[in-house]
């Protein structure tokens, strides 16, 4: 059994829905005067953020420390590693001082995986985000907030998202988050349809479980869901696309495109957004986007991972998919 | 369950346990001369049951609202680290809260203590109230914490070798509470 | 002792025979040959074969000594039944000088476990910019006849163009590292199914593919040779095989590891996987053996990369590419072409001797194994099988992919112009 979560594709449905019901109870601690859990007391948890993301790492800390553990943030900028000590050296001084959990962040595909499975540390990895490859929490947090939105607070314990139409649009190739949310809202019954201009579809996508479409406007109506991706300006220079203005005008979602969505859909954004780019304003603002409720379902989220991975002698996740190494 | 039922014996039948409960609720009444504060917290799963029963048997006496609620100790358990996190039950605090009320905490048996010296914990993170009591259906004693019940349904006197099963008709089919031999079955083991 | 009798060995993997050594050369080949006044191998139905000749290895020095140098890279390929290496340029300084190519071809003389031929590099620095001084290089000691950027590709079309044309005074050979830089800037593996699950940048076969469509149009249209190295995709042996029919003088080389690993091992994040070229599919793999059993592709060449492990024990984007293999080679190739029934072992011998010498104009290397010619040999014994244990190298690096993996063959044997090299499996 694996005691880490490094990848959403290693979740089965009743580990996922296991973590949305237990971040159900969670998200009640919020509402208490006393907003803190003694669950982990005595466990150490360290942050380990080889990139700058600071909501990610303000939303694990948030709920490290709800859960009463002893908290560590290592920003690998003016540390050690910007002097060339390697990702090795670094994960093994921090378990030298007793860290029970590390949760990483970082820039290159697969170095949680590495470290989860190299045998360097004995500690369990949590994957805050790596290179284009995964962030599970964030696609948990966002399978939370559809949840709650299309099924029902209540009414969603114990309940996948079978049958919910959910279209993800924006920037695939270079994107994790879209990567992670194929995987779980697959795994938890939807149908996702990705849309993107070609450019910025990875080679490949035609193998995973989704739909793919290069037309906002005939998906929109079929959407139960519509989650918007950043899309960086950068990617202008290297060709993915003419200019700003065409990638919105094709791609970006404005007040007239929501209208066509059915009424009850919602539009959703990881953060940050790029307001002009691929939302306008008056979507961002408006009651149907689902951005703010993200962050705050993201402290539950991670405090349901981390009590499931550590709160006990094993942790309650399964993993059925053997990827270790040999 | 049958086979289970035929080597446990039965020590409450339903309408003993209806009985039990409705003394209690005289008790609580008695006690808390009016029971015009009482707020009942159950600790899930089948305590939670027993505080909705007790509760309705209350508002019959004093004909008045009681409120109930759930109070979930999993996270406050002293045991956590001894097995895999179990699955989170429901805590619901009735809308006016607890500061300065009466709480009783209800639960079905009442055994080494742990459980309640965790709903005490539990409790203090949600809010301060006058006064804490307890109220069990069965008291099987061996003690490990300097806890006692306010109300009891039951004294039963066991050895560490038999288990005490706690069986209700919402979450069972049945209302009983079983004395028998260490082993799995269904319902709650104490 | 200047006679050895090897006995009751598979010449080319046919009907046991002896062999006689005298000296330097091969005296006799034969059934019942007289042992007097030699040392006797007894061969026991090993497969003799010419020494290897390997047209791509990383030898390191001069500048990366701490992965490898020229003795500890001859003593690995002595090991691995080699008696002739082609070392590349991507040295530090780059071998583009006649000066650098003399020191590593004296370096390998004075070890003596194995010739080494160096490649002088194409351009200047490797930069791609300015031609490297061929004619010296080649008139120098070392006669340079390959000439390579290898680790990088020569993408400017009239570099390219002069670099062919130049060297066709003398009969040298560039060797083309195939890759488009553009089309592979933040390249990590393979672009596919698994880069688009894993997240790690892609390296599309079109990178390769249009390097070589180009280079062999431009051997044509100059009337030059062209070698083309580590070939890796179903559509490079496409190209391959269409410059051929056409009567294009284009030769390919193929890794042992491209004939065995696909992309898939990718998903384990580990990096001693990380190669340039990458790992592809098992579409590629099946394409690239079938090519080497009907010469389209010509040779097997082992793109020996050693790096030490601290290049390797780390995340996948931050690590080295390549992988050892001299010292595995020939029991990949066993596994992947002999035991498939697609080459036998003459076949071998031609694939990783005969020719790779020819293209590389290696002296005295890759002839047949008859009386008169040199004593280069490597005695096979190709009923073993065993788990790779990189513990038990002669390489100073241990990046091999195939730790703990079972493979056939294993090299008992091999002498270098009379002179036994490695002797039971030991290095002498």
């Amino acid at each position: 059994m694996q005691r880490h979560l490094i990848s959403a594709a290693d979740l089965t449905r009743d580990d996922a829905v296991l973590i949305l019901d237990t971040a159900e109870e969670m998200a009640r601690v919020a509402d208490r005067p006393i907003k803190k859990l003694p669950t982990l007391r005595g466990r150490t948890i360290v942050n380990l953020f080889f990139e700058d993301s600071t909501r990610t790492r303000i939303s694990f800390e948030a709920a490290e420390k709800r859960l009463s553990a002893d908290v560590i943030n290592f920003s690998a900028k003016g540390s050690s590693v910007s002097k060339g000590e390697s990702l090795k050296d670094t994960a093994q001084t921090l378990e030298a001082m007793g860290v029970d959990a590390v949760v990483i962040r970082h820039g290159a595909s697969g170095a949680p995986y590495r470290l989860a499975n190299s045998g360097w540390i004995d500690a369990a990895v949590i994957n805050a985000g790596d290179g284009t490859h995964q962030h599970p929490t964030q696609a948990l947090l966002d399978a939370f907030t559809m949840r709650r939105r299309l099924v029902g607070r209540d009414a969603g314990l114990g309940q996948d998202l079978d049958g919910k139409r959910i279209t993800i649009v924006g920037d695939i190739l270079h994107g994790r988050v879209a990567r992670s949310n194929v995987d779980l809202l697959h795994t938890l019954g939807a149908e996702v349809t990705l849309v993107a201009p070609p450019t910025l579809l990875p080679v490949g996508v035609e193998t995973w479980p989704c739909e793919v479409s290069y037309d906002l406007d005939s998906t929109l109506p079929k959407s139960d869901a519509v989650m918007m991706l950043r899309v960086q300006r950068e990617r202008m220079n290297a060709a993915f696309f003419p200019t700003e203005r065409e990638y919105s005008r094709r791609y970006g979602l404005d007040g007239d495109r929501m209208a066509r969505m059915p009424e009850h859909a919602i539009v959703m954004h990881p953060g940050p957004m790029v307001r002009g780019m691929e939302i306008t304003a008056e979507v961002a603002d408006s009651e149907r986007c689902t951005a703010i409720e993200q962050v705050a379902n993201g402290v539950s989220i991670r405090m349901a991972v981390l009590y499931l991975l550590l709160g006990g002698n094993e942790p309650a996740v399964s993993h059925p998919r053997n990827t270790e190494e040999k | 369950m049958d086979t289970q039922a035929s080597d446990a014996r039965p020590v409450l039948e339903g309408p003993d346990i209806a009985r039990v409960l409705t003394r209690i609720a005289h008790e609580i009444v008695e006690r808390a001369k009016g029971a015009d504060d009482v707020v009942l917290l159950g600790i899930p799963t089948r305590g939670v049951f027993l505080a909705q029963r007790l509760a309705a048997k209350l508002e019959e006496i004093t004909d008045r609202k009681i409120p109930v609620g759930s109070l979930d100790i999993t996270m406050y358990r002293d045991d956590l680290r001894l097995q895999p996190p179990r699955a989170l039950a429901r805590t619901e605090i009735p809308g006016d809260g607890v500061d300065g009320r009466l709480v009783v905490l209800v639960d079905d048996v009442l055994f080494s203590g742990r459980t309640i010296r965790a709903a005490l914990d539990a409790l203090s993170d949600i809010g301060r109230p006058r006064a804490v009591q307890l109220a069990v259906l069965v008291d099987r004693g061996h003690r490990e914490l300097p806890i006692r019940a306010d109300y009891v349904g039951k004294n039963l006197p066991t050895s560490l070798r038999e288990t005490v099963k706690v069986q209700l008709a919402e979450e069972d089919g049945r209302d009983t509470v079983l004395l028998g031999a260490k082993r799995t079955a269904t319902g709650a083991q104490h | 002792m200047s006679k050895i009798l090897i006995r009751g060995a598979k010449v080319l993997g046919g009907e046991p025979q002896d062999v006689l050594i005298d000296g330097q050369t091969i005296a006799e080949v034969g059934a019942g040959l007289s042992a007097e006044g030699a040392e006797v191998v007894e061969a026991g139905g090993k497969v003799l074969l010419p020494g290897l000749v390997d047209l791509h290895t990383h030898l390191r020095e001069p500048g990366r000594e701490d992965s490898e140098t020229v003795l500890t890279g001859t003593r690995a390929a002595a090991s691995g039944g080699y008696t002739a290496v082609f070392a590349m340029a991507n040295t530090f300084p780059v071998a583009d000088t006649a000066g650098v190519v003399e020191q590593v071809w004296r370096l390998g003389r004075e070890h003596g476990y194995c010739d080494v031929q160096p490649v002088g590099a194409v351009t200047v620095g490797l930069e791609g910019r300015k031609l490297a001084e061929l004619g010296a290089m080649h008139e120098s000691a070392a006669g340079v006849t390959v000439f390579s950027d290898d680790g990088k590709c020569v993408d400017d079309a009239v570099i390219m163009r002069r670099a062919l044309e130049y060297v066709k005074a003398f009969g040298g050979v560039v060797a083309q590292h195939a890759q488009e830089p553009r089309l592979t800037e933040g390249a990590q593996m393979n672009e596919g199914v698994v880069s688009a699950e894993l997240g790690l940048g892609g390296w599309p076969a079109v990178a390769e593919e249009s390097i070589i469509a180009r280079d062999v149009l431009l051997a044509e249209h100059v009337g030059s040779r062209v070698h083309i190295c580590h070939l890796s995709t179903a559509g490079s042996v496409e190209i391959v095989r269409w410059a051929k029919s056409r009567g294009i003088d284009v030769t390919a080389e193929v890794t042992p590891h491209h004939l065995l690993l696909t992309d898939e091992l990718v998903r384990t994040y580990n990096p001693v996987y990380k190669v340039n070229p990458p790992l592809r599919t098992e579409r590629d793999v099946l394409a690239l053996r079938e090519a080497l059993a009907d010469g389209t592709i010509d040779i097997v060449a082992t793109d020996h990369a050693p790096h030490p492990h601290e290049d390797k024990d780390c995340e996948w984007a931050a690590a080295a590419m390549g992988m050892v293999g001299l010292e595995t080679a020939l029991s990949v190739v066993q596994e992947t072409m002999v035991e498939t029934g697609l080459l036998d072992w003459a076949g071998v011998a031609d694939r990783m001797s005969s020719k790779p010498a020819k293209i590389g104009r290696a002296a005295g290397h890759g002839r047949p194994v008859s009386a008169g010619e040199p004593a280069n040999l490597t005695l096979v014994d190709t009923a073993y099988r065993g788990s790779v244990d990189p513990a038990g190298f002669a390489s100073r690096s241990r990046n091999t992919p195939y730790e703990g993996r079972e493979l056939p063959g294993r090299v008992t044997h091999t002498w270098l112009r009379g002179k036994a090299t490695l002797v039971d499996g030991k290095l002498t």
